[in-house]
């Protein structure tokens, strides 16, 4: 399973990307194989606020419907459109094209309740 | 049967419920034979009068059921597919709820309805949910023109939850604007409006949808779907979630249900309507077939999160009004819905010239229309039983201070001579001193 070496990850396979305050969110290669084929993705508003591990959006695919919960805390900047008629995007860019939202931090710190890739390959083996 | 599950008495199955709320006496009788039972029910039965002519409605209608509808829903491949557990291989069912969902669309001038929900009042319950999912708001206007039934339903549902319900005042007469736009804010989720409304007034909603649109609230319109074949559809009003009762498509008056609601709404919201949806697509040899689609807003994927928890639909009585609706077709709906109306124009000009009877005439009506009397309506009412009439809606029942209030409906099924007797009775009975 590929792991993006500068991203940070959730025990749910959500992976954020942190660029200064603005960081990107998605979820994870592990993630997107185990849902199978997307077909819809629900998205918080723009200007909403979310916290850390707060449900904040839903995939659906052919498999099952799953909530999306938010790596760290802060107010949603930006959504990914293209995902409204591309949902296939987070089966076949799931780390670039395929990103969901983007988010302005609120709380740096909370990064050290995540895992760094290292660690979060470690957890993927864990789970085999 | 107590020593075999190794209980005492009855008392100990009820260990587990306080005693102050457990049930006084269970006054269980001893047992009777099939037929005494059947004698028993047989007398009980005697005591409904069936033999009234009906002049009363309020939300259910006496309208005629063709007997081919009945026929046709007889069939055992309807009757007894109450869920198909395997769905797709049940085709026939998927295809006439399918059909069932069209004719609502068409019916309303909405883009998309679901298979169903339990009746016209839970199907305005599940709208209130579907606003404030989407939404995220909390308040509801309700206007003061929503049937008293429907109210209380609500309320009873919606008491526990975190939700502000705001009613405006009640008037005979269309929607009150003002009223209703006074309540808007950044927390209204929606406004329920009825058309026509409860007393059965005819409104245009148009500018109260569009002035809600501009401040983001959505819009519920619960409506008669008989109406709807003459009238402007919420559709064309811009309304964003239809629901109502379906009982009038051709299931007989049983009292209370099953019935049939019916929901229906534009496609931006269909994941956040409830209920299943039956959906058209092609099979791997290329074939047209039908499915059950947009399944992970249901309870049996999302459990608690699904868009509904009441997993009861009513697809027989949808299945009996996609016959009726069918077999009347557009023409034969609108013709139908004309009779309608020019029967209770013809009654509404008799009741005019009845001494003691107010035609209240502030917006223009459909089958129904409410009057005032001299006299409180009850009473009225109960005297017209004796005379072989259930006479009316008497509105003091639901509303106080409108003790002489009472509402007519007047249906196809309703002949000249009928309403005439009718008319000639009424004023017999205002005209009696001892009623």
């Amino acid at each position: 399973m590929e792991v993006m070496e500068d991203y940070y990850y959730t025990k749910e396979h959500e992976w954020i990307r942190i660029e200064e305050n603005i960081a990107t969110v998605g979820i994870s290669e592990y993630a997107q194989s185990a849902l199978g084929d997307i077909t819809f993705v629900e998205l918080p508003a723009v200007g909403t606020e979310v916290e850390q591990f707060e449900q904040f959006a839903s995939i659906e695919s052919v498999k099952a419907a799953s909530d999306i919960y938010c790596p760290m805390s802060g107010k949603v900047i930006e959504v990914n459109t293209d995902l409204e008629d591309s949902p296939d995007l987070i089966n076949r860019k799931c780390y670039d094209k395929g990103w969901m939202v983007q988010i302005e931090l609120t709380v740096p710190e909370e990064k050290s309740n995540l895992m760094n890739a290292a660690e979060y390959q470690k957890f993927l083996e864990s789970l085999e | 049967m107590l020593s075999t599950i190794g209980a005492k008495s009855i008392d100990d199955l009820f260990v587990d419920i306080k005693p102050s709320q457990r049930p006084k006496s269970f006054n269980v009788p001893t047992g009777k034979s099939e037929m005494e039972v059947v004698e028993h029910i047989r007398r009980l039965a005697k005591q409904n009068r069936d033999d009234l002519t009906l002049f009363i409605g309020g939300g259910y209608y006496d309208h005629y059921v063709p007997a081919a509808v009945s026929a046709l829903i007889s069939r055992a491949e309807f009757y007894t597919a109450y869920t198909p557990y395997q769905p797709e291989c049940s085709q026939g069912t998927l295809q006439a709820l399918y059909e069932y969902q069209s004719s609502i669309c068409s019916l309303t001038g909405m883009e998309v309805a679901n298979a169903s929900i339990y009746d016209g009042g839970t199907a305005l319950y599940e709208a209130v949910m579907m606003a404030i999912r989407i939404t995220g708001r909390k308040r509801i206007i309700m206007d003061g023109g929503v049937s008293p039934i429907y109210r209380t339903i609500l309320r009873t549902y919606t008491k526990n939850l975190d939700i502000e319900f705001v009613e405006t005042a009640v008037s005979h007469g269309q929607a009150d604007r003002a009223a209703i736009a006074q309540h808007f804010n950044e927390d209204t989720a929606a406004v329920i409006l009825q058309n026509p409304n409860f007393f059965g007034a005819i409104d245009d909603h148009s500018d109260i949808i569009a002035e809600a649109h501009a401040k983001g609230i959505l819009t519920i319109a619960s409506v008669y779907p008989i109406a709807l074949a003459l009238l402007k559809t919420p559709g064309e009003m811009g309304a964003d979630i239809v629901t109502g009762e379906g009982q009038s498509l051709g299931l007989s008056l049983n009292f209370g249900g099953p019935y049939l609601g019916f929901m229906a709404t534009k496609k931006e919201f269909i994941r956040k309507m409830p209920g299943r949806i039956v959906a058209e697509t092609t099979d791997a040899s290329g074939r047209r077939c039908f499915v059950n689609t947009l399944q992970a807003r249901e309870q049996h994927i999302r459990r608690e999160k699904a868009t509904s928890n009441i997993c009861t639909n009513v697809s027989l009585c949808a299945v009996q009004a996609s016959m009726f609706m069918s077999l009347l077709g557009k023409e034969g709906l609108r013709n139908l819905a004309q009779l309608n109306l020019d029967k209770a124009e013809y009654c509404r000009q008799l009741l005019e010239k009845i001494p003691g009877v107010t035609v209240k005439r502030s917006s223009p009506t459909f089958n129904e229309f409410t009057v005032s009397l001299n006299k409180d309506a009850s009473r009225v009412i109960e005297a017209m039983i004796a005379k072989g009439f259930a006479a009316g809606f008497p509105l003091g029942r639901y509303y106080e201070g409108m003790e002489n209030y009472m509402i007519v409906a007047v249906t196809e099924k309703r002949t000249r001579q009928e309403i005439e007797r009718y008319a000639a009775a009424l004023q017999e009975v205002l005209n009696d001193s001892k009623v």
